[in-house]
């Protein structure tokens, strides 16, 4: 008789369907799994460490490098958390401005998940359908920030700066010379920036549509996730699964919903749950929650619209001073050297807070001092539970199914690695 | 609308977990603080697993069933400035950032494990902290009532030499193959011991001492007037 051997492999860290620097080693029977050992943290900077030698604002553009697809969300959590020590509040209107944005960010993320995921099990075409559209979006985030992706939008006491009136065109150039094409390319820009997304929102569900024509009934996409990674509520919560992973299992829990920050609670939106537990399910769970985002964004463009107002604070020894009274007033010449020098010192204590992000709860933990710096930072990355459930969901499943698994984690490497 | 949904208010359910912590475990040497909206149960490190099976378990009165996060704190710094600023000097403030000062790494209370649970049924959620001194950090592990806890555990190893108690496979996580020391110890220098290069005469990576200096760009300064607290000025 011969002799079976269970075979090793090693998956990534530079493989395409790995989403990163993802490291598995799998040992396997065949072709089953018979056990899986991600190993993380070849992305791992230190962020938490990093964000104890800064000031409280400087540690702003590090929340958009952890989860690098749903950039605008990390940082809302930093700045809730750091709001709640201080004890202040946004006005209004950035709270609207954070609720639109998170729901941006959240298409985005989808956008990218489900582009990724398909592409990983052989769907070539919704991979470009996303990216087409994320593109608008990446234009808002330049229109309002100045960056495409790393924004530093959000910040304690607000948002950096309203809403651009005029929404940035395209330009003519040694490749966009033709007239009726820039034309074309600018149609939608002729507004200002709410103009702009509510053209979007506009074309958004027709979009979605598409991608469904192409994979909720498509024979080959359903043989790829129904049954495939079945996790059951109780399982879900035990291994410590929050957003759309434990919706998918059945379980109504959503942040928005049940503890309120934002604009959430004076927004009418529905949370999708899923039945079995499984990839097919938590893909039915996202595309129903990029409608319902759709739908959150119309409703903030029409109170933006309605109700102009600051959208930071007025205490200038945590929020900068205008510009013009920096240049003319000693004391704005004073409270911006000392905010852009020293910062601000918070009250010595604990807080936590959490925002529902496109993958689930990312949660900050700061502990301060007293001091201009957090003491310690902790960022709670939905992801990190997620992987480490890997083991449980992949056994006696295909090699193929690991790939299928990893795409419906959601996973992204620089919020679990940190 | 999304009223429905919420029956009380987060300050009542707050004020209400208070009470039930304080009523079923003041007993075990347990405190209950709160602050910033937030409830804070400070567990003795020897008695931490079973009052975790009481926060979640079928026959207590709580309902944790989620363990959202677990990290370990070192506290060796805590309240300790980079530069001198309640008094001035003939010279004015000293310019310099102070590293002078003497750690006691050997605190007792040096370290600590933060868990933040959350109820999903009543929609609270409470922090459970437990201190462990710098001799021996060890603490029991809490995958038995928990799961999720395991990469957790392994992250707090990994970063702060926390030891569990009872973990099935204590390894490294986050860190290089081969790392030596606990990085987010606050004696842990930022910029680390070792820097790494390609040699093309040994033809390999090489890891050296590192050639940098640590250097602060902001230094760390504590005002305790608290001027943006409107309300508490006095």
């Amino acid at each position: 008789m011969p002799e079976i051997r269970n075979y090793t492999l090693n998956f990534g860290p530079q493989h395409p369907s790995a989403h990163g620097v993802l490291r598995l080693v799998l040992e396997m029977d065949g072709e089953v799994i018979e056990r899986s050992d991600p190993h993380i943290g070849l992305l791992h900077r230190g962020t938490e460490k990093l964000a104890e030698t800064k000031p409280y604002n400087q540690n702003i553009p590090y929340m958009d490098r952890l989860d690098y697809v749903s950039m605008m969300q990390n940082e809302h959590a930093y700045v809730l958390a750091v709001e709640k020590l201080l004890g202040i509040e946004a006005p209004e209107r950035a709270q609207y401005i954070r609720t639109m944005f998170d729901e941006i960010t959240r298409i985005l993320n989808h956008l990218m998940w489900l582009g990724t995921h398909a592409l990983d099990i052989g769907a070539m075409t919704v991979f470009l359908y996303c990216f087409r559209e994320r593109e608008d979006l990446m234009d808002c985030y330049e229109a309002v920030s100045g960056a495409r992706m790393h924004a530093a939008y959000y910040r304690v006491g607000g948002v950096y700066r309203d809403l651009p009136d005029e929404m940035p065109r395209f330009a003519a150039s040694d490749l966009k010379r033709d007239k009726s094409e820039l034309d074309r390319l600018n149609g939608n820009r002729q507004g200002s920036l709410l103009d702009f997304i509510e053209d979007f929102t506009d074309r958004f569900p027709g979009c979605v549509d598409e991608y469904e024509i192409l994979l909720t009934e498509n024979r080959i996409w359903k043989q790829r996730t129904v049954g495939i990674g079945v996790v059951t509520a109780d399982r879900a919560k035990a291994l410590g699964f929050t957003g759309p992973m434990l919706r998918g299992s059945g379980v109504e829990w959503d942040l928005r919903k049940k503890q309120p920050y934002a604009a959430y609670d004076k927004i009418d939106f529905d949370i999708p749950v899923g039945l079995n537990g499984d990839c097919y399910d938590r893909y039915l769970v996202r595309i129903e929650e990029m409608r319902q985002s759709n739908r959150i964004i119309r409703q903030c463009i029409e109170w933006l619209r309605k109700n102009p107002g600051p959208v930071m604070v007025e205490n200038h020894k945590i929020a900068p001073p205008k510009r013009a009274a920096m240049k003319s007033e000693m004391e704005g010449l004073i409270h911006h050297f000392k905010l852009f020098s020293e910062g601000y010192c918070t009250p010595s204590g604990e807080v936590y807070a959490a925002v529902e992000a496109s993958k689930g709860e990312f949660g900050v933990y700061i502990i301060s001092d007293g001091a201009n710096k957090p003491y310690r930072l902790k960022l709670r990355a939905p992801g990190f539970a997620h992987l480490m459930a890997m083991d449980e969901m992949a056994k006696g499943h295909m090699l193929a199914d690991v790939v299928a698994l990893i795409g419906t984690m959601d996973v992204v490497f620089g919020e679990i690695d940190r | 609308m999304s009223s429905t949904t919420i029956k009380t208010t987060p300050e009542q359910r707050i004020a209400k977990l208070a009470d039930a912590l304080n009523t079923s475990f003041n007993k075990k040497g347990c405190t209950v603080e709160q602050g910033f909206g937030e409830v804070t149960l400070t567990v003795p490190r020897e008695r931490l697993l079973e009052i975790s099976f009481e926060l979640y378990g079928s026959a207590s009165p709580f309902s944790f069933d989620l363990l959202i996060d677990l990290c370990g704190v070192d506290y060796l710094t805590y309240g300790q400035v980079e530069w001198e600023t309640s008094s001035a000097s003939l010279t004015g403030f000293g310019r310099g950032v102070d590293r002078s000062s003497e750690i006691d790494t050997e605190a007792a209370d040096r370290f600590a494990v933060v868990y933040h649970l959350l109820s999903i049924e009543d929609n609270v959620r409470v922090r459970v902290k437990t201190y462990l001194d710098s001799e021996h950090p060890m603490v029991e592990s809490v995958i038995p009532v928990w799961p999720v806890a395991d990469w957790f555990e392994r992250e707090a190893f990994d970063l702060y030499g926390i030891l569990f108690e009872g973990h099935p496979d204590l390894r490294r996580i986050l860190t290089d193959y081969g790392f030596v020391g606990h990085p987010f110890r606050k004696d842990f220098p930022v910029s680390g011991h070792v820097e790494m290069r390609y040699d093309p005469e040994k033809r390999r990576v090489i890891y050296e001492p590192v050639s940098i200096e640590p250097r602060t760009l902001v230094p760390r300064v504590i005002r305790n007037d608290n001027r943006y607290m409107n309300e508490e000025s006095n």
